[in-house]
């Protein structure tokens, strides 16, 4: 089986003329800085992990376009259960830099008191679900989520993202056949990015790519190269109405590639060639689009300075900002495990405090 | 007031809430049209409509991870696991999302999930429909474990989950399901989730169960009130918030207790309610605290009775207990 792509952009910046999907400019701007962003922000928060003022951090190098196009194509009131590497949709729907900052430091205002590892977002408010660590365990969430949102009548659609390691899960199956059977307006959004931390997609699945698991499933599959964001956009777009109108649900293997590490904990240059990652370099999705505007004169080098100032300020005093808040209260260690702490709780807490006098 | 069986007495709470709450959806393996293997979930689909009562894929992972979605986007899912053997699938979703769900997020999102699922031995299952694995999943914060034993508390219970805030595992000991009968109220109440019921009180000494093993320890007790001893019976209902207060003022009293359980004995709940025994009434204990369980062995299917901590088996260990 062998599943065509949807491509429009190429990496030299030049758009297909078959490519019938208008994106307004401002969309197309805020993509560009939101990716810029991403990008700037991942960099910067290796090198804190390198100079040991945070623990771990995981970047979205080359794919930030999976993220932030596809955000671009969705509505606010649609939710996001994103994986680790989907910094690029908290930024588009408003995450300040503080606060994603504050997250990679677990400090005292880390939107989740400092309860997961770096990387783990996730906003109520902005809809986006809190990233879990485990790969799959999500899916069948955004299943059920998509389903009770279909119960209530709403007209909103959930989106899901994971990589290609991720169809291998259980999660994955049983999600994707709970959705098709129960028609749940979700999206599954595979970032098919080559490698799970250091295995390859050979080492991965037999079948040819993720998709053809959606079909598999009985589910509306489509195939994009996830560095070109018009393609992206208008896929998402696409599986949205798709949804919307009860049609759902849709599964969309993005084909990128990982051009950092997995994490902060990984050496890429032990599993992989150097060389794949130059070629991947110039399919860079950031790159491309920005070719794009300048062709269409929406962008120059005068403009691309300025951005890359503001986010390094922004992102700065982001950092300087974080260095000065303190770790969790004590107490917080206890909160949140039921709905009300236990009297156990209680007790063990109280025990605990012997131990760190003066501390809350 | 009728008089109803556990199975009578769940479904009816089902129906009831239903029609109170539009909130509610429940789904499992056969537990949609034809109203799950033990009937539990029988007419719901009829009056409430296939949308929020239906048949699910043959995936226990699925039914889990789909009702912690379901219940974070504003729904209230009761799902059933059609036997508690078969809950291992789903134990990830469990022990990894469901019942971390609230702690992870910072209280920004929860999965207060009901899962509803028969458990225990006595019906010639074998292994693969005996087992009571509830101490599996009493070593993960945030989750409410509670194991019924008659027909009133089963609504009642069954109510309490259903308001919950958190995510309850709700073990419904299949043994019983039609043979203890009691009468239930027809109007709605409930039964504090982590409170003990004081079954019978007594002098001599304290004996703990919960679910079908409550029974055989009522049992024991009423038989050895024929020989002078006086036993109080505590079922605990809830297992996890244990009911602390409750075994130590009554450990304190009577001097002596026995734990029956019939999962196996090592690791079992059992020996986390004698340890805390040890921690809270060490100078109250006139003997050391007895356990009468399951063996460490797979659920047997044959000897089935033989392996259960029937009454005969708890009598002994109260007697035993009583001449220390």
């Amino acid at each position: 089986m062998k599943i065509p792509t949807v491509a429009y952009l190429d990496p030299k910046g030049v758009l297909s003329r078959s490519c019938r999907t208008k994106i307004p400019d401002k969309v197309l701007l805020k993509g560009y800085r939101t990716m810029c962003l991403t990008r700037h922000n991942d960099e910067r928060m290796i090198t804190l992990q390198r100079q040991g003022t945070i623990s771990f951090a995981m970047s979205s190098k080359g794919e930030e376009c999976c993220a932030v196009a596809s955000a671009a194509a969705l509505k606010s009131v649609d939710w996001m259960y994103p994986q680790y590497r989907e910094a690029g949709i908290a930024f588009w729907r408003g995450m300040s830099v503080e606060g994603y900052v504050n997250h990679m430091f677990c400090n005292r205002n880390d939107i989740i008191k400092g309860r997961q590892m770096p990387n783990h977002f996730g906003s109520r408010a902005l809809n986006i679900v809190t990233v879990s660590s485990p790969i799959g365990t999500k899916i069948p969430h955004a299943a059920g989520s998509a389903y009770a949102m279909k119960v209530k009548k709403e007209k909103s659609v959930v989106i899901c993202y994971f990589g290609e390691g991720a169809s291998s899960e259980g999660d994955f199956h049983v999600g994707l056949t709970f959705a098709a059977v129960r028609k749940a307006p979700v999206i599954f959004f595979c970032r098919n990015n080559g490698y799970a931390i250091s295995t390859p997609t050979t080492s991965q699945f037999g079948s040819e790519g993720v998709a053809p698991e959606g079909i598999g499933h009985g589910i509306k599959t489509f195939r994009v190269d996830g560095n070109d964001f018009f393609a992206v956009y208008e896929t998402v777009q696409k599986a949205r109405e798709e949804c919307v109108k009860g049609k759902g649900p849709v599964l969309i293997e993005a084909m990128t590639y990982r051009l950092g590490a997995h994490s902060t904990s990984d050496d890429p240059s032990r599993y992989r060639d150097d060389k794949e990652c130059r070629k991947w370099e110039k399919k860079c999705p950031i790159l491309r689009l920005r070719t794009y505007l300048e062709k269409k004169q929406l962008w120059d080098e005068k403009k691309e300075e300025k951005l890359q100032k503001s986010i390094k300020k922004e992102v700065d005093a982001a950092i300087a900002a974080a260095k000065e808040v303190p770790p969790p209260t004590l107490d917080s260690l206890i909160e949140d495990v039921y709905f009300e702490p236990t009297p156990r709780l209680r007790e063990q807490l109280h025990e605990l405090k012997r131990f760190f006098p003066g501390d809350e | 007031m009728p008089e109803m069986t556990i199975i009578q007495a769940l479904n009816h709470t089902l129906h009831e809430e239903f029609a109170r709450d539009d909130k509610l959806i429940s789904f499992g393996e056969d537990a949609g049209a034809f109203g799950g293997v033990f009937r539990v979930t029988e007419g719901l689909q009829e009056k409430f409509g296939e949308e929020r009562v239906f048949d699910t894929p043959l995936a226990e992972q699925g039914i889990v991870g789909f009702a912690i979605g379901v219940a974070q986007n504003g729904l209230k899912p009761i799902c059933e696991i059609q036997f508690a053997d078969y809950i291992f699938p789903a134990y990830d979703q469990i022990v990894n999302e469901m019942a971390k769900m609230r702690y992870r997020t910072a209280n920004q999102y929860s999965a207060s999930v009901v899962v509803r699922t028969p458990a225990g031995g006595g019906i010639h299952g074998g292994h693969y429909h005996s087992q009571s694995p509830a101490a599996q999943f009493l070593h993960t914060p945030g989750l409410v474990v509670i194991c019924v034993s008659g027909p009133y508390d089963a609504k009642g219970l069954l109510t309490a989950a259903i308001e919950s805030n958190d995510p309850v595992i709700f073990f419904e000991p299949k043994r019983i399901y039609r043979s203890v009968k009691e009468e239930v109220p027809l109007e709605r109440y409930t039964v504090p989730i982590g409170k003990a019921d004081l079954a019978r009180q007594g002098t001599d000494i304290t004996l703990i169960g919960w679910g079908a093993q409550h029974h055989q320890n009522m049992e024991a007790a009423e038989e050895l009130a024929q020989e002078g001893i006086d036993v109080e019976v505590l079922n605990l209902r809830t297992l996890n918030p244990l009911d602390e207060p409750a075994i130590i003022a009554s450990v304190q009293k009577t001097g002596r207790c026995v734990i029956a359980d019939e999962a196996p004995k090592t690791m079992s709940f059992s020996a986390e309610i004698a340890a805390t025994l040890m921690e809270k009434c060490f100078l109250s204990l006139e003997a050391p605290v007895e356990r009468c369980c399951g063996l460490d062995t797979p659920f047997p299917h044959t000897l089935e009775h033989e392996y259960l901590p029937d009454a005969y088996k708890v009598r002994q260990a109260i007697i035993d207990t009583m001449e220390y």
